[in-house]
């Protein structure tokens, strides 16, 4: 074990108490009487996560990729199943990303539900906690477990708290979530059948056949795919994300889509790092389809959040694309664009919902013209949809900029063809951004009309003042978020090179045409 | 000289930007709002004197504020180009934010706040690319121009207002986005590093074995990114935007906006690619001849508006491509005339606009066909029109026949005769559509029906603040065309011949 881990030496075990504090938050609610109790109770507990958090930052070893924190407890001996957590240079962030959102995702509900409040929180509290699980465990078992707890209580956020469609909406959100953790377990159970460990990192180390690889590559690649989502099976975003009550959207938007993102870096590549090499192609021509389609489709809603949900696609597909690029600043910056993309298009949900509880519409041409009455309002709407379009100096520009440049400087046609994804987010949140905050009014204010659309309050700037913050710090300064993926992401090259490596001769065949086709391409695209 | 690393060069791109948040905090006071935009402006204007004795003694400033990636940095610079550029803005932003009280006044114009707000933004995008010593850098200010003059053209918010307002920024968007970012992208991949070539256009900063398609790529990409150069066919925008009120047209327009887009062109052509790479790859005459295009067609384009803003506009087009042409000639005199067109260009053309917007205020006239007899009425107007246009027409001794005379220089020592050709067409064009204006406004009859209050239409206050600014400038531009030893001197820092 020692070989993997790097024990927890805080004075309290912190992967645990993160999980753990959340959960148990969760079971007090039940005792608690009074809406305004229980919001304060979700508040702190939230926060108190957040805080207990924080020395994952300022404790991380930045001179390894072992998996730091950890803890190990023996679970279920017979079955090998354990209890193991840790994090790295990968997770550390998103982990980071969830229990700083979960905070804010209470604040922005603070008026916006009005209903079982207590129900409320103790789901939120229940999916912080199978959410971190997810990004700590090191145990596939444990993962599987996580993963499925999250299903539950995402689905009733959508179903009780949602909109008009929301039993629409939910169902299928289950459905497909579902489908794809099918895949995922049975790929779990297979390769414990073939190696007997469910432990993470042995399965790295493990040299599965090729064949076999391709196998279990597809079964993570469908159930990460239906999550992050990638066209063609992103059809129940947009779906879910117009139905969920706001801090629904905030979560499935910041932390849920994460989830497939990681589950590439942490499954398909170093388990399955042959197979990875020989379909990477295809997912990089399908990451592609994501961020034109999503585009496109953005350009052409009229419901706000439906916009933003497609903007999701194209956003997540520049992420896909740089992990399946496979080089050093690629994956880095899929990385840093998973945390980019939580940090804005959380942002911009928590926006509409501040502008749906005033207007209680959200069709663009219901909150047209805030301008003139809600000046704060609209200078966050602003900061939050050019990060979006990744304008320079912000946070999404750094991860789509080194994206870019992983693919320009592998295939030149994939960076042409992503560049047409930038533009398309430019004209969508510049479209969103003119109508909302002018629309074609006449400049002038017209007294006592739309009374109602009074400025935020101190919550809402609050709330969406932290995020700002992000949004400038990534964009300015980044260097210290790289810096921790660094040599994590080392690591994982160094697995997919061994990988190759260790290619059965028998496939290298495959590989020598892979190589040539590869070859031929580069001398078109390379115009030498 | 050395190469003095200090902070203090955040300072000029910053001051613009802190008196646009003193203007958006003083909204309820309107006098002390627009003493800050003019308070600004001076600051802004001494603080690039500061540096100039250091620059002429053939030293420079440099300063890395923020590290995004290696190579990648926000990180200032100040050259000799840069502070010509920069010099002359804010020197013209404090003519411009006197001229604005009075134009804002006497109209009553609306959202006013906002307009001084957007106004010193977009100044301080200006000066930020002045100063900027990587693409980034560039590209991060040039984005931020683009953003915070929408809501300048689009001042008016009619229906006319929003329709300018989008070709503009669809425009300018889709250019940065479609050609700028890939290109800004490849730049990086090729050298590995978006830092320019500091001190030195001969050799850039491309690889010697970078290979040679990819650089015209690259280039392309790059000339038509920067789309605030207006080179044709991507110049539909500057029409487009003169719905504006006429001090965006004037500083924005004329000077800020547009002069960012060339600015950066020759910038890239001068520090990031050289002078050597793009005389290897015949990029530099190939541009020429792009450029000269735009010149003829855009001045033809101009012979045939009579709204006097939208000739106006499509002389800037035409006269952006002569700064353009100087810099692709890539001889020292060429480069010299091109860069130094930069400060006679703003002058001249300021004073133009002013005049535009002058006579609006005044008469409400808009078109050259309706300004019979004005001359008499605003003669001190009208004489500061006659001497800009002379310097657009490069009559001397009036500053725009220093541009032609190092233009024509530099025809002859590439020895290139089309482009000798092109030069002196083009002022007769120039004569063709300026001389009429000045010709009508004095000599020309009033059309009937015209309701023009008779007499002098100069002398009431707001209209003062207004002449004041013309008029000066209007004479700087002869002082240029006299004395132009220290704009020479500036530019001999980074063209050594």
């Amino acid at each position: 074990m020692e070989q993997y881990l790097i024990y927890n030496s805080l004075n309290y075990p912190i992967l645990t108490v993160l999980v753990a504090v959340p959960l148990f938050g969760s079971l007090i609610t039940l005792f608690i009487r009074g809406d305004k109790y229980l919001k304060i109770w979700g508040l702190v507990v939230t926060l108190t996560t957040a805080v207990l958090s924080l020395p994952l930052y300022s404790n991380f070893d930045l001179t390894t990729a072992k998996y730091q924190f950890a803890e190990f407890r023996n679970w279920i001996p017979f079955a090998k199943i354990n209890y193991v957590l840790g994090v790295d240079g990968i997770s550390i962030l998103l982990v980071l990303l969830t229990t700083l959102v979960m905070p804010l995702c209470i604040l922005c509900s603070w008026t916006y539900i009005k209903e079982r409040f207590k129900e409320f929180i103790c789901v939120m509290l229940i999916m912080e906690a199978a959410m971190v699980g997810v990004f700590v465990s090191l145990d596939t078992v444990l993962f599987f477990i996580f993963w499925e707890a999250m299903l539950v209580p995402m689905y009733l956020i959508i179903a009780v708290w949602g909109g008009p469609r929301k039993d629409y909406a939910s169902i299928k959100f289950f459905l497909y979530t579902l489908i794809g953790s099918i895949f995922l377990f049975v790929a779990i159970i297979a390769m414990y059948v073939t190696t007997g460990t469910f432990f993470i990192p042995e399965l790295m180390a493990h040299q599965f056949s090729f064949s076999y690889q391709m196998w279990i590559f597809w079964a993570f690649t469908l159930a990460f795919a239906i999550k992050v989502p990638m066209w063609p099976v992103h059809t129940w975003l947009p779906a879910a994300h117009v139905e969920a009550p706001t801090a629904g959207s905030v979560i499935l938007a910041s932390i849920l889509l994460k989830m497939g993102g990681y589950g590439f870096l942490r499954f398909c590549l170093p388990i399955a790092p042959a197979a990875t090499i020989y379909c990477m192609p295809y997912l990089i021509a399908i990451s592609i389809m994501s961020i034109i389609f999503g585009g496109y489709l953005a350009l052409g809603q009229n419901d706000v959040k439906r916009l933003i949900a497609y903007s999701s696609v194209g956003h997540m597909g520049f992420v896909t694309l740089g992990i399946f690029l496979l080089n050093d600043v690629g994956i880095k910056g899929a990385i840093l664009q998973m945390v980019n993309h939580g940090v804005t298009t959380g942002a911009l949900f928590i926006c509409v919902g501040i502008i749906y509880e005033r207007t209680h519409s959200r069709e663009i041409s219901d909150n047209s013209a805030l301008g003139m009455l809600m000046p704060i309002y609209v200078t966050f709407l602003v900061i939050f949809s050019l990060s979006s379009l990744a304008f320079p100096g912000t946070n999404s520009f750094v991860g789509e900029f080194l994206v870019l440049m992983a693919s320009f400087s592998k295939y030149k046609l994939v960076g042409g063809l992503a560049v047409i994804g930038a533009i398309l987010a430019a004209a969508y949140m510049l479209r969103l951004v003119q109508k909302m905050v002018w629309a074609d009014s006449d400049g002038h204010m017209h007294h006592g009309e739309k009374s109602h659309l009074f400025d935020l309050n101190f919550r809402e700037t609050g709330t969406l003042a932290f995020l700002a913050i992000f949004v400038f710090w990534i964009g300015l300064n980044p260097g210290p978020f790289l810096k921790i993926m660094d040599t994590s992401t080392l690591h994982l090259l160094q697995q997919l090179e061994d990988g190759r490596k260790a290619m059965p001769a028998g496939h290298g065949e495959y590989h020598a045409l892979l190589n040539g086709v590869g070859e031929s391409i580069r001398h078109l695209v390379a115009f030498k | 000289m050395d190469t003095i690393i200090t902070s203090k060069i955040v300072l000029t791109p910053l001051i613009p930007f802190v008196s646009a948040l003193l203007i958006l905090a003083s909204k309820n006071k309107p006098n002390l709002r627009e003493s800050w935009s003019v308070f600004g402006a001076v600051l802004t204007f001494l603080s690039v004197v500061y540096f100039l004795p250091h620059l002429l003694a053939g030293g420079s400033y440099q300063y890395t504020m923020f590290t995004i990636y290696p190579g990648v940095s926000v990180k200032f610079h100040l050259d000799g180009l840069g502070i010509l550029f920069a010099g002359t803005s804010s020197f013209l932003w404090i003519m411009a934010g006197l001229y604005c009280v009075g134009y804002m006044r006497g109209l009553d114009e609306h959202a006013q706040t906002r307009f001084y707000f957007c106004y010193a933004v977009a100044v301080g995008g200006a000066m930020g690319a002045a100063f900027s010593g990587n693409l980034f850098t560039l590209y991060l200010f040039y984005e931020i121009v683009s953003i915070f003059t929408y809501p300048l053209v689009a001042h008016h918010q009619d229906q006319e207002g929003y329709f300018g307002g989008r070709k503009y920024i669809v425009y300018l968007m889709f250019a940065s986005k479609a050609f700028l970012l890939p290109a800004m992208v490849l730049v990086y991949v090729q050298c590995g590093t978006l830092d320019f070539a500091i001190g030195n256009i001969a050799t850039g900063i491309f690889p010697h074995n970078a290979a040679p398609l990819l650089v015209k790529i690259t280039y392309l990409l790059c000339i038509f990114g920067f789309a605030k150069a207006a080179l044709m066919p991507i110049h539909g925008w500057l029409p487009a935007a003169m719905v504006a009120p006429t001090p965006v047209s004037a500083l924005l327009h004329a000077v800020v906006v547009v002069k960012v887009g060339v600015f950066s062109i020759a910038r890239v052509m001068l520090s990031v690619f050289g002078v050597n790479l793009l005389n290897k790859l015949g990029l530099g005459i190939f541009t020429a001849y792009l450029a000269s295009f735009t010149i003829i067609l855009a001045s033809v384009v101009a012979l045939t508006q009579n709204n006097l803003k939208m000739r106006l506009a499509y002389s800037t087009v035409s006269q952006l491509s002569y700064i353009i042409l100087g810099v692709a000639m890539l001889t020292p005199n060429s480069i010299t005339g091109g860069i130094i067109h930069i400060t006679n260009h703003a002058f001249a053309k300021i004073t133009l606009f002013f005049c535009a917007g002058a006579i609006f205020v005044a008469t409400h006239k808009k078109n050259v066909s309706e300004l019979g007899g004005i001359g008499w009425k605003m003669p001190f107007t009208m004489i500061a029109f006659g001497l800009a246009s002379l310097s657009m027409i490069g009559v001397p001794p009036v500053s725009g026949f220093v541009t032609k005379w190092f233009l024509a220089l530099g025809t002859l020592d590439i020895h290139n005769m089309i482009l000798l050709t092109v030069i002196l067409v083009s002022s007769l064009l120039n004569a063709g559509y300026f001389v009429p204006v000045v010709y009508t406004s004095f000599f020309g009859k009033p059309n009937p029906g015209d309701n023009t209050s008779p007499g002098f239409l100069e002398g009431s206050p707001l209209i003062m603040f207004m002449v004041i600014p013309l008029f000066f400038t209007a004479v700087a531009s002869v002082l240029f065309g006299i004395y132009p030893d220290l704009f020479l001197k500036i530019i001999n820092l980074m063209v050594v011949r």
